[in-house]
């Protein structure tokens, strides 16, 4: 026995740090504790971690175990360092060998099955910058986690098919247990051909403005009687713009696979992003933020795309928009073009 | 007298050998008052050790050291002021300990015992 050490790595907004989590087993009555500033669903980790293990054939031992995630201040959150906390208490405990410098990002099913997380992009791109190229996730984040060049990514199904790679006793490991995937698998959203500005007959002026901002990135402004076309011609300006590059690319895919809305991606994004927030959408729905971690608005989301804001008047939160225009680094942050309607 | 009962006291009594074979001295069994009772209560060098036994049969509703919570702790050490009341004692140093007993009437049974628990 002694202590048992793994990495994993904690995500503040697309800011990935790694975090070393500690395990050790003390000679007192059974308990389970996580230091290191967990959230409510890392403190519940404790409960997920005991029932994994048990299920999966490696129980945990029966006596006080504490586990530290460092660096201590640094707030960590949700599921996904379940994992990494495993490994380094069944090493603390001896039952696998070292798992040296991998790095392990997943959440445990109570069966014992490892589950995807959100951020498995930027967590990914976040382990390899710092020299932790060894990452094991859930199978279904591989696809993911393998979008990021240089990395040695493992994906498994189950938490005793990786003890069993880290040299645990196979006798009482449960390897045959097999579980079916439960998410569905994501039913794309048949969507139709994105609108083209082909389709729009006249408005060669407005027309020809669109073209110039697509080709200079250039913010647009358009204004007249409702029903003058201009939300028909705003949807049509991502047509215009060309596909995105590998970083470009890299950096869409990391915001998008931070917000809810998508699941786990398999392929890059590869078209600029259109975002449309509602005029009645809060500050925080479009800037972004949110107490401790924030999550991205709608102008994060159409990074490299288009933000649209339609009935711009009504919005209240375009003011927000002029500290960022001035500032040449948050520039580089906002959406090209910002279009806006009014 | 009932199986559970017994097993007990099959199992204090086992508890009482162990600790004996750690080098402590065994001063009082089964001491009760109106808030509890102390399975065995020990010397070992100057400390006071105030010892809970379980037992079980198996691990198969628990292992027994997963039985004693935060309450049953807190009893343990009112428990240990109570009796050295009683007994006119002071003691420099005094702990509670907890030995689990697994005996599944095949096997040799299994003892473990942790010191100075909570």
């Amino acid at each position: 026995m002694g202590v048992g050490r793994s990495y994993s790595v904690a995500l503040l907004g697309l800011n990935g740090y790694i975090v070393e989590v500690e395990a050790d087993i003390g000679q007192t009555l059974p308990n389970f504790v996580i230091l290191g500033l967990p959230d409510a669903a890392l403190n519940e980790a404790k409960e997920r971690i005991r029932s994994a293990a048990q299920n999966s054939g490696i129980p945990l031992s029966r006596r006080k175990i504490t586990a530290n995630l460092i660096p201590a201040s640094l707030p960590k959150r949700g599921s996904g360092f379940d994992l990494a906390i495993t490994m380094a208490v069944l090493r603390a405990a001896g039952d696998i060998r070292s798992t040296a410098k991998t790095v392990f990002i997943a959440e445990l099913g109570l069966d014992g099955r490892l589950r995807p997380v959100r951020g498995i992009l930027p967590a990914v791109m976040a382990a390899v910058q710092a020299g932790y190229p060894e990452v094991v996730v859930a199978q279904s984040n591989e696809a993911e986690a393998c979008l990021v060049p240089g990395a040695k990514v493992r994906g498994y199904r189950t938490l005793a098919r990786l003890a069993f790679d880290f040299g645990a006793d196979p006798q009482d490991l449960a390897l045959d247990y097999d579980p079916e995937d439960s998410q569905p698998a994501d039913e794309e959203t048949p969507e139709g051909p994105a609108p083209d500005l082909s389709d729009v007959s006249g408005q060669g002026e407005a027309r020809r403005a669109l073209e110039v901002a697509a080709a200079g990135a250039h913010h647009v402004l358009l204004t007249g009687p409702p029903g003058a076309g201009k939300t028909m011609l705003a949807e049509r300006l991502p047509g215009l713009l060309p596909d995105l590059a590998d970083r470009e690319a890299m950096e869409v895919t990391a915001i998008h696979s931070l917000s809810a809305v998508q699941a786990s991606a398999v392929s890059l994004v590869r078209r600029p992003p259109f975002e449309n927030p509602h005029h009645s959408a809060t500050a925080a729905a479009i800037i972004g933020g949110g107490s401790g971690l924030p999550r991205p608005g709608a102008a994060s989301r159409a990074h490299r795309g288009v933000l649209f804001l339609d009935e711009a008047s009504n919005l209240g939160h375009t003011s927000r928009f002029r500290q960022p225009l001035r500032v040449p680094k948050a520039r580089n942050w906002l959406p090209k073009p910002i279009m806006a309607a009014c | 007298m009932r199986a559970k009962d017994l097993l007990g006291q099959h199992g204090e009594m086992l508890a009482a050998g162990f600790l004996e074979t750690q080098g402590m001295r065994i001063v009082d069994r089964n001491w009760r008052c109106s808030d509890g009772e102390i399975d065995i209560v020990a010397l070992d060098g100057d400390t006071l050790v105030v010892a809970e036994v379980k037992t079980r049969r198996s691990t198969a509703y628990g292992h027994p050291f997963e039985a004693v919570g935060a309450a049953k702790l807190a009893r343990l050490h009112r428990l240990a002021s109570w009796w050295c009341r009683e007994h006119e004692l002071r003691v420099p140093y005094r702990r509670v300990d907890v030995v689990s007993v697994i005996d599944d009437g095949v096997g040799e049974p299994q003892l473990e015992h942790l010191r100075g628990v909570g």
